[in-house]
């Protein structure tokens, strides 16, 4: 239904930070977890996992000394559809047939009625191997002495090219070079991932689950158990803590309890336990990205080179759209007038990696800043005035040649960050007072951008569905298929419901994520749920109001009581009173799936990053005293939740650089525990001091724009630069460990002059 | 998960729960946290990582701390513990159950239920924590949501009102 936009004369719901909807529940206990859940005559089930990278399974012995008929046993041969797990391509297996191509890659699965028992029948499971060389970095892959997937290894390429550049190096007087590496990354939600499915020959498989996007598991059910759509039902239970890594790993974990519920006739749990989590499922994808830069003498941009690659691990999965959102933001929100992006996925055999807050973007955007700063001093500029120069401005187009609409001045943000952070004086302080003694201090800067939403077409192609229902009490649910997993889901859409129906936000309820009961309003996923969900959210609730208006049940001003009176007359009259919202493109959006060229994104979020580091030279540990975030989201809808949610990517975002570091041998993450996998704990962080900036935005919900990947993008090279700053070494990868700092104070010493390995000046042309 | 029944006999063993006596028959060196959540359906205390490494399991235990993932159930006999069910009174929550909702302490939840039990803790010790004194109390309780600012503020207000636990 297409109704045009009310204009509120009142903004008295939205902008207020409201109770978090399932609040109480929460801090009480009383929400109901995946594990939390029990049913009746229930099995546990277990997966039998590789044990090496890559190899030919030659033979399956079950040892003696368990009782193996009590067990439930599924392999790839119980799979009743296609043996794959449908996402974008379906090249990876739900179980492992003949081949096994990463470690911990799910070859059988095991079902008992006493989760006990299952470690050591797991155990018990010997599994013979024909092993073939496996390859397990970027540079192995793209040399292809061993072609591991496809016909080159190679998932995906993008290129984006804007302007002349083959013109510019000539006009050069600085040509900067640079190469800049990130790590893994482990989501490490608090909550493992468990699902519960049962099967019933005319209901089909249900499943109960910890999971962010339930018709991407609707969909790899389907597939997998080649049943219709109505015989497949997903149901999202609260969810612990998701970052991405419950956008697809779920349907592998759904399919597996599937299979079981289907094999045994009964309800199946499966529940991960920490260390099978982090070596079995998602991370960040590891990333290089060399830039080459021709820059004129005063510090101008002319235009680059960018080769960004991504190692998506064994299988396709997430990898093509990771790279995309990662070579879209590897320009940074600066201007280029000619630039050429070469993006790469690599197949290597590792477990995939998969979408983790940010999606590419924060590698990508590290690459960029740590380059910046590299630029600055090539030129002879500060971090300060190289950005400045170079912002991108209102009307000028990004590296897409998207027009910047939006009437964001960078370099107003810039003063005010730095203005916040008193950037100047402690800079100057800093450099005084580092010189001598066991300590140094310096200070960094990243500005920065995130674009909202899926890229290009991807809502068009999503044409996401929301629903508002008038019930029969006179109250307003909400139906989306768009998950709570602490970012606030369930409160900024009922807030959204309640601004544009006038009513009370205690008027409004949330269905529970599932799939009899809500339609597909698009994965949970991509800064997009408040600004494009939310928008269908606010027309469908229009559609509420406006229907029980023309039906002359309702004045066109009208209190709570008479909206309940009026709304339950109307179910009590017609019936079921739902009203949808279908995603249409608005018709000034352009974008070329080919030439990766148009709008990328209905819209970006802003930012300038300024972190405070101290380096201990004792120690060489890097402590983070102090952080300014100031960003443009848009109208912000809930003050607290989106303090929450820049405060925790910040967090999240310091483990990336100084804390985070999966350590690999063979493809297998040899540090899956929390006790050697180190996330920063309350003492670990500083006091972080968020701004928010709201220009408006006429796209989003009330103005609203994407902010839950924003902060993950930009506190690395924050802090990277600031380490920097204070000693006079440049880092280019991260994670920057203690190791990492005393290996390249050994190699350039205290005292480096500050010319920078990889850097060519040419000098001023006259 | 080792199996903590193998070659053991069930024993009955009683302790206080909320304030109230029960009495389970379980294998001795059984999880209190299984105990807890499988036995007496108290499933608010949660399981993160199952090696004391991150909080989410924290009851309190005569007063102390402890992670119930590393309590065999055996040394809970003759305890008082309590749980995160155990903090409200119907529908009147503890002044640290407000102040994390007010102050935007809990995000996904799953940490929520340990992070408001290390806090009773703290505060029960301290009644006036500084900041510093919060984050320490906090640091054995992992959160990957908030980046703890809003617990900090959270906790900070509580003890601001004053806490009875």
């Amino acid at each position: 239904m297409q109704i045009q936009g009310v204009e509120m004369n009142s903004n008295r719901i939205v902008g207020k930070s409201v109770p978090r909807k399932e609040g109480r529940h929460k801090v009480t206990g009383r929400s109901k977890y995946v594990d939390d859940m029990v049913l009746p005559d229930m099995l546990f089930g277990a997966t039998v996992r590789s044990q090496i990278p890559r190899g030919r399974i030659r033979k399956i012995t079950f040892n003696p000394g368990i009782a193996w008929d009590e067990f439930v046993i599924v392999s790839a041969k119980d799979i009743p559809g296609k043996n794959c797990i449908a996402l974008i391509g379906d090249d990876q297996p739900c179980l492992a047939n003949e081949f096994v191509n990463h470690p911990e890659e799910p070859i059988l699965l095991l079902a008992h009625p006493d989760c006990h028992v299952l470690p050591k029948a797991v155990e018990a499971v010997s599994i013979e191997y024909e092993p073939l060389p496996a390859i397990f970095t970027i540079e192995q892959s793209e040399r292809r002495s061993e072609v591991v997937w496809g016909e080159d290894n190679i998932f995906k390429t993008y290129l984006i090219e804007k302007g002349d550049l083959d013109g510019v190096w000539e006009k050069a007087d600085h040509i900067v070079e640079g190469e800049y590496t990130t790590g893994a990354q482990e989501q490490l939600y608090i909550e493992n991932n468990g699902m519960i499915a049962a099967f019933d020959a005319a209901e089909g498989i249900t499943v109960w689950g910890s999971l962010q996007c339930p018709y991407y598991v609707h969909k790899a059910l389907m597939t997998l158990c080649d049943l219709s759509a109505e015989k497949v039902r997903v149901v999202q239970m609260e969810t612990g803590g998701a970052f991405g890594g419950k956008e697809e790993y779920p349907s592998m974990i759904a399919a597996h309890a599937a299979l079981l519920a289907i094999k045994s006739g009964k309800p199946v749990k499966i529940i991960y336990d920490r260390m099978e989590d982090m070596a079995a499922t998602t991370k960040r994808h590891p990333s290089r990205a060399r830039h080459r830069t021709a820059v004129s003498k005063d510090g101008k941009i002319l235009g680059g080179e960018i080769d960004f690659t991504i190692d998506g691990g064994a299988y396709l999965t997430l990898s093509p759209v990771v790279l995309s959102r990662g070579a879209i933001h590897a320009g940074g929100p600066y201007y280029w007038p000619s630039v050429r992006i070469h993006a790469k996925a690599v197949a290597t055999n590792a477990p995939p990696h998969g979408a983790f807050r940010g999606f590419g973007a924060p590698q990508s955007l590290f690459a960029m800043e740590r380059h910046m700063d590299r630029i600055a001093r090539a030129v002879g500029l500060s971090p300060v005035e190289i950005r400045r120069r170079n912002f991108l401005q209102p009307g000028q187009t990004t590296t897409t040649e998207q027009v910047v609409r939006e009437p964001i001045d960078l370099g107003k943000l810039l003063d005010r960050a730095l203005e916040v952070s008193d950037y100047h004086a402690k800079k100057q302080r800093f450099a005084n007072e580092s010189r001598l003694g066991a300590t140094k201090k310096g200070m960094g800067i990243a500005a920065f951008l995130h674009g909202a939403g899926f890229t290009g077409s991807g809502e068009r192609n999503l044409g996401s569905v929301v629903g508002v229902e008038g019930c029969a009490d006179g109250s307003v649910r909400v139906l989306v298929s768009s998950t709570e997993f602490g970012q606030g889901t369930k409160t900024v859409l009922s807030q959204i419901a309640a601004e544009a129906l006038a009513l009370p936000y205690e008027n409004v309820s949330m269905a529970q994520p599932d799939t009899s009961e809500v339609p597909n309003s698009g994965p949970t996923v991509a800064s997009r749920t408040v600004m494009v969900v939310g928008k269908l959210v606010q027309s469908a609730a229009l559609g509420i109001r406006q229907t029980l208006i023309s039906s002359k049940l309702l004045g066109e001003i009208y209190s709570a009581d008479e909206f309940r009176a009026a709304c339950q007359d109307y179910v009590a009259g017609r019936g079921e009173f739902q009203c949808w919202s279908r995603y249409e493109t608005p018709s000034d959006i352009f974008w070329d799936d080919q030439k990766y060229r148009g709008e990328a994104y209905a819209a970006f979020a802003w930012a300038v990053y300024i972190a405070e580091v101290t380096v201990d030279l004792t120690t060489y540990s890097v402590s983070v005293d102090d952080f300014v975030a100031l960003q443009e989201v848009g109208k912000v809808l809930h003050p607290l939740l989106a303090r929450g949610q820049i405060i925790g990517g910040i967090a999240q975002a310091i483990g990336f650089s100084l804390y985070e570091k999966v350590v690999w041998q063979n493809g297998r993450m040899q540090n899956s525990q929390m006790t050697n996998y180190i996330m920063p704990t309350s003492s670990d962080l500083p006091p972080i001091r968020v701004l928010f900036e709201e220009l408006g935005n006429v796209y989003g919900a009330y103005g609203a724009k994407g902010i839950g990947e924003l902060p993950m993008d930009g506190p690395a090279p924050a802090i990277v630069n600031a380490v920097e700053d204070a000693l006079n070494v440049p880092f280019d990868s991260i994670p920057l460990l203690p190791e990492d700092i005393m290996d390249g104070l050994d190699k350039d010493g205290l005292a480096a002059t500050g010319q920078d390995r990889g850097v060519c000046s040419r000098g001023v042309v006259r | 998960m080792t199996d903590s029944r193998e070659g053991r006999a069930r024993a009955e063993i009683s302790f206080s729960v909320n304030g109230e006596p029960k009495t389970v028959h379980v294998y001795p060196m059984e999880r209190l946290l299984d105990v807890l959540r499988q036995q007496l359906q108290l499933s608010g205390t949660k399981e993160g990582c199952g090696e004391g490494e991150c909080g989410s399991c924290a009851v309190l235990m005569d007063g102390i701390l402890v992670n119930s993932c590393l309590v065999p159930v055996l040394q809970a006999a003759g305890s008082s513990v309590i749980t995160i069910e155990g903090l409200s009174a119907g529908e009147t929550l503890h002044v640290l159950q407000e102040a994390f909702l007010e102050c935007g302490g809990a995000q996904c939840g799953i940490c929520t239920p340990g992070m408001i039990l290390a806090a009773v803790h703290l505060l029960n010790g301290t009644p006036e924590p500084t900041t510093q004194e919060i984050r320490e109390g906090l640091s054995g309780n992992l959160c990957r949501c908030t980046g703890y600012s809003q617990i900090i503020d959270a906790v900070a207000e509580a003890a601001r009102r004053g806490t009875t636990a």
